[in-house]
């Protein structure tokens, strides 16, 4: 048996061919002494490296993870260290949001002379993780942290306020007018109607100037109609957008993934929409089933909702999705035809949405109780997936893939949590938060934290909003040769 | 012999408890936003004013369960040899169902005839069934998604169900439907009580039920119309636009029944899992060859709608495959509602028929 079994530790290494898996053949030819928990997979380059066979690694057991490259402007392919540069740093800035410790993690460079760098950097990592030692798991979480977590009452910061007042479809007419004009040259135009009963609206897909008498305006429009719009892109469709729906279509337009000229957006100021799982909470709190809703009317700053008879007045602030919380942009950035006046967005709180700030105020084994709570009742529908005006491989997801088998078909926490870490990974730098993920859960769960706290990461380092300019380069896709937020290393 | 007892709300909890000793006790609790059904243990407050988001299938038909485990073993003489170890994982954990709605223990018949019903039982499905009772609790009023009663159920519908229980003032009167219920209510003798003013009261609680549903729609049609209709195009592209083809409405409900089967090895070990699936996915009716012969969303919502009202029914003397519960509206991120689009089809078919008849 070896002297060091059960002493080890499981650190997975990705050393780039050309400079660190050099360096650790160095190090090994020059003798120098290493821990030897280490188990190094070789790659062609830093750039290869996928941030989620880290948190793969780290979902499943290893208990650090170290990624090794060429240093800076010394990439065997020119930029590949680059890219990665710019994601693994998001990568270490996302792992606390999951629970976990992101000096479990670290990217470094070392060259192919480096030997003795190699045997510093390994043992000290070596030594970092032993100091911390064997690596908590989501499925062993004690769910009480979560429930105490969960107990605890979050301080309110500035509170978030809506944009504008409440429109009450005003102009709804005249963009009818307007839609009914422009749609003998497109293939449908997309809006909302009434749907199954009166707390419902449902996309509405226009194609005759009877189905755009159906279009309706108003606080429960929750749907992003930009969810349909890359599975369209053959045709010429029009949108009907508020402000964070045209956001999404400025990140596809920016991705090249819809053409402008094959897309008509219409647009009206938006002072907010109801998010529905608010509400429903609002109807039980006061003992009424939200699945017994007899009417519903918008007047000013309030929404009433008749249940069985009785009304439940509640304020728009109190229900509104938390995106329109915090909404900068009320208006449609991008728009061939625009009814109304412009809203003026609110004073922006500058706290972050609640569900993140109640992700913030907790520890990492909070968070992992946390996670391993909300995951227990996914039902993996991928409704968040699908929902995702962003999420454009739809048939094709690596959800589904058996060959590179990224997840399998156990329904545990772990699978499903992985499946979340990879939609947030594949939506970095791109996400506008548009919501549609935690809006679509039917087990209300709240999605929208994890791409939050992406985005706020992405925003801090690279100074930079998704969706908001149609000629700005996704900063993921890009890089600069010095980062001014990254701090290189020694 | 049936059984009618009155359980007061006070001994609610202790009932629950004493259940818990002898079975795995599923109750519908409220975690995060969502009603799920989770083992009771002390202090699980059991919400009974709503149905549960998630359906009771998952009780003999879970979400993901391995079939068995297999492990591989090298001979160290001649590792050439290889011997394999197949471990199979019948569930027989005896199990209740407590607090779910009549619609969705219906939902169980649908399952019994497709796992049961034909020469091979599949015995993992078997197992779980024998050893999983349902109590259920009759619905007061409809919701603006329920529809049981267009599906042959209704607000106090026994099928499926081994005790209904039915509120009355001050606590419950559970009434067995099945053997096994009966023998559930023979145990716990001092939390129960025979009460016959409790028992009228619940009949006419359940006939008030009863009476409060609306008219019911003729689904009758369905079959016919929805088989005249495989070939239009147009109906289904239009009926399945808004959807966006996630599979909440399959999982949450509780008769669609189908699963796939893959392993998840790891080395020279692992299990065969068996896992819902959903024919709402690409991936359903992927054929190795890379053909898909239901490409696209109308493809596939046609299915989940031909299945539920047509060719299920075909198969088993007209019976739906549809409980009317009414989750799949009710959670469906796009609103899709599967009452417009079977009525949408039974109308379009007879329009399809007068114009033929006329022209």
């Amino acid at each position: 048996m070896p002297v060091l079994k059960g002493k080890e530790l499981r650190i997975v290494g990705f050393l780039c061919n050309w400079c660190s898996y050099g360096g650790a053949d160095t190090a090994g030819v020059g003798r120098f002494a290493q821990p030897t928990d280490l188990r190094i997979i070789r790659v062609p380059c830093s750039g290869r490296i996928d941030p989620l066979f880290v948190v793969k690694a780290l979902l499943n057991g290893a208990d650090g993870v170290l990624v090794s490259g060429c240093h800076p402007r010394d990439c065997h392919y020119a930029q590949g260290n680059f890219y990665a540069r710019r994601r693994l740093e998001v990568l270490k800035r996302f792992l606390p949001v999951l629970g976990i410790d992101p000096a479990r993690f670290e990217y470094t460079w070392v060259s192919a002379s480096e030997g003795q760098r190699w045997q510093k950097v390994v043992t000290s990592f070596t030594g970092r993780i032993h100091t911390l030692g064997r690596a908590p798991r989501h499925a062993d979480a004690d769910l009480s942290l979560a429930r105490a977590a969960a107990a605890r009452s979050h301080p309110a910061a500035d509170r978030p306020r809506l944009p504008g007042k409440a429109q009450n479809g005003a102009g709804i007419e005249a963009l009818k007018e307007r839609i009914k004009a422009e749609l003998p040259g497109l293939d449908c135009v997309i809006g909302w109607q009434q749907g199954f009963d009166a707390i419902h609206h449902t996309p509405l897909f226009m194609r005759s100037p009877e189905d755009v008498d159906r279009l309706v305006w108003g606080p429960l429009n929750a749907h992003n109609p930009a969810t349909y719009l890359a599975a369209m892109r053959e045709r010429k469709v029009g949108l009907v957008v508020k402000g964070c729906d045209s956001r999404s279509v400025v990140e596809l337009l920016q991705e090249k993934l819809v053409s402008r000229d094959r897309v008509t957006l219409f647009g009206m100021p938006c002072s907010g929409v109801a998010d529905l799982s608010k509400v429903h909470r609002a109807l039980r709190s006061s003992g009424a089933d939200p699945d017994r809703v007899d009417a519903v009317a918008v007047e000013g700053e309030t929404l009433t909702v008749t249940v069985n008879g009785t009304s439940h007045p509640m304020a728009m602030a109190d229900v509104a999705a938390e995106k329109c919380l915090h909404c900068r942009f009320p208006n449609a950035l991008e728009a061939d035809c625009f009814v109304g006046d412009p809203l003026v967005p609110a004073a922006i709180a500058e706290s972050p949405p609640a569900d993140l700030a109640a992700l913030d105020a907790m520890s990492l084994q909070e968070r992992m109780a946390f996670w391993r709570s909300q995951m227990e009742r996914c039902i993996r529908c991928h409704a968040c997936r699908n929902a995702c005006p962003l999420c454009v491989c739809k048939d094709h997801c690596v959800a589904q893939s058996r060959d590179p088998h990224w997840i399998s078909q156990e329904d545990t926490v772990t699978e499903k949590l992985f499946f979340q870490v990879v939609h947030a990974v594949h939506l970095a730098g791109r996400c506008t938060e548009c919501g549609e993920c935690a809006r679509a859960c039917p087990m209300d769960i709240p999605l929208v934290a994890l791409k939050s706290h992406m985005n706020r990461a992405i925003l801090d380092l690279f100074e930079y909003r998704a969706g908001t300019d149609p000629q700005a380069v996704p900063p993921l896709l890009t890089f600069q040769v010095e980062e001014k937020r990254i701090n290189e290393g020694d | 012999m049936a059984q009618e007892k009155f359980l007061p709300i006070q001994n609610l909890q202790e009932w629950l408890g004493a259940l818990s000793r002898e079975h795995r006790v599923l109750v519908p609790v409220e975690e995060g936003g969502g009603v799920v059904f989770r083992p009771f243990e002390a202090g699980s407050r059991p919400v009974l004013s709503m149905d549960a988001t998630t359906s009771p299938k998952s009780a003999v038909f879970p979400s993901s369960h391995d079939l068995f485990r297999f492990e591989q073993t090298k001979d160290p003489k001649d590792p050439e040899r290889v011997s394999l170890t197949l471990a199979p994982d019948i569930p027989r954990t005896p199990t209740v169902v407590f607090g779910g709605r009549p619609c969705g223990a219906r939902g169980v018949m649908i399952f019994d005839r497709v796992y049961l019903g034909g020469r091979f039982p599949d015995p993992y499905y078997q197992a779980a069934r024998e050893n999983t009772l349902f109590v259920t609790l009759a619905c007061e009023s409809p919701g603006n998604t329920c529809f049981c009663h267009w599906v042959g159920g209704g607000p106090d519908d026994p099928s499926g169900s081994d005790v209904l229980m039915t509120a009355v003032e001050g606590g419950y009167v559970l009434q067995s439907v099945s053997e096994r219920g009966t023998a559930l209510l023979d145990g716990d003798g001092p939390l129960l009580s025979s009460d016959e003013t409790t028992t009228k009261e619940a009949a006419a609680a359940r006939a008030r039920a009863r009476a409060s549903l609306g008219p019911a729609t003729d689904l009758g049609p369905a079959q016919e119309s929805l088989l005249a209709l495989f070939d239009d195009r147009k109906f289904w592209e239009e009926v399945s636009e808004k959807c966006i083809n996630c599979g909440a409405c399959t999982y949450l409900c509780p008769t669609c029944y189908c699963f796939t089967i893959t392993d998840e090895a790891c080395g020279l070990s692992g299990k065969r899992v068996r896992s819902w699936d959903t024919c709402m996915s690409f991936q359903f009716t992927l054929e190795a060859s890379g053909h898909n012969p239901r490409p696209g969303k109308a493809n596939r919502l046609k299915n989940r709608v031909g299945h539920k009202f047509s060719y299920y029914p075909a198969r088993y003397g007209g019976l739906l495959a549809c409980c009317g519960c009414g989750r799949c509206i009710r959670k469906c991120p796009a609103s899709v509602d599967i009452r417009e689009i079977v009525i949408g089809a039974i109308e379009r078919a007879g329009d399809n028929v007068r114009e033929a008849s006329n022209g």
